[in-house]
């Protein structure tokens, strides 16, 4: 190879930089989110399993079913709670405090849903 | 082969810096403009195409003029062209990333954009001129690239190009169309509502693309050894002159309609575009100058193109080519798209001139497009005059 | 270039194209969804009879002369609960229901020797909600799209602000968010005076307009506009193929106006002057 003394180190020190953020907090996940959960409330729409890896994919079903298929805007948990398949309306009404329930975990996995810019966040989280 | 755009003459790297200077401050401008929203343009709720679109429709025709050669060179075996069909072809390419790049300029939403892609939608026109540009753009890039490198590896172009080539013929006529279409099926723009609009736009594709070509091929002939042939000079004022006087027939032919007919829907917007609208109590005529204008330079610009071939002059084959390219700049991008939002659907009259971060990224745009042109210029003339040495 | 290399750009290539292309098709295979949503046709050549409802409004220009303020009432109504921003200058203007006068908003009737009480009149414009509408053909990613109900509805999480739909519509009906729209002017005033908890905003860079109040509607209340107007039955809204309801039988028994009728969008909108 030309000049495999210059490329071989450059290499190794552009891998090294890269996985910087990797080997630098290794076996430490920071500090993990504890979302507050809302003290009036015992259940949620769905198991909280699933909506801890699918509450987007929900939220984007019930967009997808009221906004074009004209679906049903009210839902029963398995309890029987009826509740408001919405976000703003729905699961903000138990979920009051968005900086200390969704903002916990979205920062500390960098997430930044655009969901906000559009629909109104409970005022006392504001 | 993309080596040859890294050597180069100082007065080659000056342009490049001055380009990429240009591109610098459209791209601050448009930092601003995602900032803040479009509200930063000059467009309203009544003129809500502006500068950008009216750019994207006027590229659009250049890409597509590059038919002009490819089609006599490889369906007619046109040889004269030998040496400036690859300039049309990489300027195809240079004027599809500009269209691509001023319709996202002008997305509200331009992280969205792949939605077009994830929910095709047959119906909108829109769809289609996403798939009919990007697939011309592919297109040329396969077909240029790979005639030139066999002309650089001193071969003839693989049999399996061929069908490449063909297929880019009808599908420069597609990506104007498409874009005519996207104007002329709209029922409530009477102004655009004219099954005429698509031939008008080829016809001045078919002028202004090559008018084009052949300023910068002067340019060439100037600045480096790489000399076209008068033979082909001449073939494309034929096509540049007739092209151009079939735009003024069809432009005469919507006066035509509109003035003989009367009827208001039609007559409006060129009355707006060519004498002023009176309207309420006032007269709205901010561009009138221009399309005046156009009009003018259009028809010197085709009596000269002629004269030059006849008197064989570059410097006036130059100026007629750059007036025949500026009148059909002016009649396709400010008169077509600004026109149809004159009058407005509620009859109101809203005039649009464009700001400056708008502009800024106009230009941007354009210095893109030119630098783009410029590499890929580069390296076709240096491997032409590496090989006919 | 070496061949090896060449090999491995092609396969590269071929599987870039690949990828951008499958999801759309999976998309548009799986879904079904590749054409717009066309509505029940009330085809003007006597075709069969319309399934479904249709929604549609009769907008009684009279009752609003009578009336002066109601008008503005029923804007001030729409703009509220739906947190249209007011950005106090025409040309970043939104708005889904606004006052216009007669030779705006019929311009291709005649404006000859007219009454002269004609040019004060308020007359209500908004979205058409048309049974053929221009602006849904038009949309590149169905983000505008005709309901099974009639309603033309807006998809603010999938308009990409290409503002086709605006060019499209025939009567202006459209608005494009040019800024934020929960911005503030100049003097520190938010373009939003009062908002309304229970719906959204919009964000800039997507259009809105007039939405036949559908989430009222799934909840069983009749549009903001028709509420404020009930008294007067200025604004009268209802099921357009049902025979039985009230706006059919007021189409049934006055004479109305479509804006425009002659290019054949078919608005859900009747206005009796």
């Amino acid at each position: 190879m030309y000049g495999k003394g210059r490329i071989i180190p450059a290499l190794i020190l552009f891998l090294g930089v890269m996985t910087s953020p990797m080997w630098y907090c290794s076996g430490d996940a920071g500090n993990l989110p504890k979302p507050e959960k809302p003290k009036d409330y015992t259940e949620c729409v769905a198991p909280t399993q699933f909506m801890r890896t699918s509450h987007m994919v929900l939220l984007n079903q019930w967009r997808d079913d009221i906004l074009r298929e004209d679906g049903a805007r009210k839902g029963i948990t398995a309890n029987g709670t009826e509740y408001d398949r919405s976000l703003q309306n729905g699961c903000m009404k138990c979920h009051s405090n968005k900086k200390k329930f969704c903002d916990v975990c979205h920062e500390y996995t960098s997430v930044k849903p655009y969901c906000w810019d559009c629909h109104l966040q409970p005022k006392e989280a504001m | 082969m993309i080596e040859k755009a890294l050597k180069g003459s100082t007065g080659y790297w000056v342009w490049m810096i001055f380009l990429l200077s240009l591109m610098g401050v459209g791209g601050l401008c448009y930092a601003q403009q995602f900032n803040y929203g479009l509200g930063i343009t000059g467009m309203s709720r009544d003129v809500t195409w502006g500068v950008y679109i009216s750019q994207f429709t006027f590229l659009v025709g250049v890409a597509a003029g590059g038919l002009m050669l490819v089609l006599p060179y490889y369906l007619h075996n046109y040889k004269a062209f030998g040496r400036i069909v690859i300039l049309g072809e990489f300027m195809a390419i240079a004027a599809i990333v500009m269209c691509l790049m001023f319709i996202i300029a002008d997305l509200g939403q331009p992280m969205r954009a792949m939605n077009v892609l994830l929910y095709p939608t047959p119906n909108s026109m829109l769809f289609w001129d996403m798939i009919v540009l990007n697939g011309y753009l592919i297109l040329n890039v396969l077909c240029g690239w790979v005639v030139l490198h066999s002309e650089y590896k001193g071969i003839k172009y693989p049999k399996w190009i061929k069908p490449f080539i063909y297929l880019s013929i009808p599908w420069a006529i597609s990506i104007h169309t498409v874009t005519a279409f996207l104007y002329c099926g709209l029922p409530g723009r009477h102004f655009w509502l004219t099954a005429i609009l698509a031939p008008r736009f080829l016809a001045s594709a078919f002028a202004a693309g090559p008018a084009l070509l052949l300023i910068i091929a002067m340019v060439l002939k100037r600045v480096t050894k790489f000399d076209v042939g008068r033979e082909a000079q001449d073939k494309l004022v034929t096509i540049i002159g007739y092209a151009a006087l079939l735009n003024f027939f069809f432009l005469g032919c919507e006066f035509f309609v509109a003035y003989y007919s009367q009827i208001p829907g039609h007559m409006h917007t060129l009355d707006y575009l060519f004498w002023g609208l009176g309207h309420g109590d006032q007269v709205f005529n901010n561009l009138v100058p221009f399309m005046r204008a156009s009009v003018v330079m259009g028809l010197t610009g085709i009596g000269l193109i002629f004269y030059s071939r006849a008197k064989q002059c570059d410097g006036l084959l130059v100026l007629s080519c750059a007036l025949i390219f500026i009148s059909f700049w002016i009649d396709k991008g400010l008169g077509l798209v600004l026109g149809g939002f004159v009058p407005s659907p509620l009859d109101y009259v809203t005039e649009y001139v464009p700001s400056f971060q708008e502009l800024g990224v106009t230009v941007a745009v354009w210095a893109t497009g030119a630098f783009i042109l410029s590499i890929l210029y580069k390296v076709a003339i240096s491997v032409k005059l590496e090989k006919e040495a | 270039m070496d061949s090896k290399r060449r090999d491995f750009l092609k396969i590269a290539g071929l599987t870039a194209i690949a990828g951008i292309a499958a999801p759309s098709a999976f998309n548009t295979l799986l879904k079904g969804e590749a054409l717009a949503s066309a509505g029940p046709a009330a085809s003007g050549h006597g075709a069969a009879a319309p399934t479904g409802k249709r929604y549609g409004m009769v907008i009684d220009v009279k009752k609003f002369t009578e009336n002066p303020g109601l008008a503005e009432q029923c804007v001030s109504a729409c703009h509220t609960i739906h947190n249209v921003p007011d950005f106090g200058n025409k040309k970043d203007e939104i708005k889904w229901l606004w006052v216009e006068s007669y030779e705006h908003v019929f311009p291709e009737h005649s404006q000859d020797k007219r009454p002269d009480a004609l040019k004060e009149m308020p007359i209500l414009t908004l979205c058409n909600h048309c049974d053929k509408p221009p602006c849904v053909r038009a949309c590149p990613t169905k983000a505008t799209f005709k309901k099974k109900n009639g309603i033309v509805a807006m998809d603010y999480h999938r308009c990409i602000g290409c503002r086709f739909c605006m060019a499209a519509c025939p009567y202006g009906a459209r608005s494009f968010n040019w800024r934020d729209p929960r911005g503030k002017d100049a003097n520190g005033r938010p373009f939003i005076k009062a908002e309304n908890p229970k719906y959204p905003t919009r964000m800039r860079g997507v259009v809105e307009k007039c939405n036949f109040c559908t989430e009222r509607l799934a909840i069983g209340q009749i549009p903001a506009c028709v509420e404020v107007a009930t008294q007067t039955k200025g604004l009268i809204f209802g099921d357009l193929n049902d025979p039985n309801s009230e706006i059919s039988q007021v189409l049934k028994t006055s004479f109305t106006i479509q804006r425009n009728p002659a290019i054949g969008t078919h608005p859900s909108l009747f206005y009796i002057i």
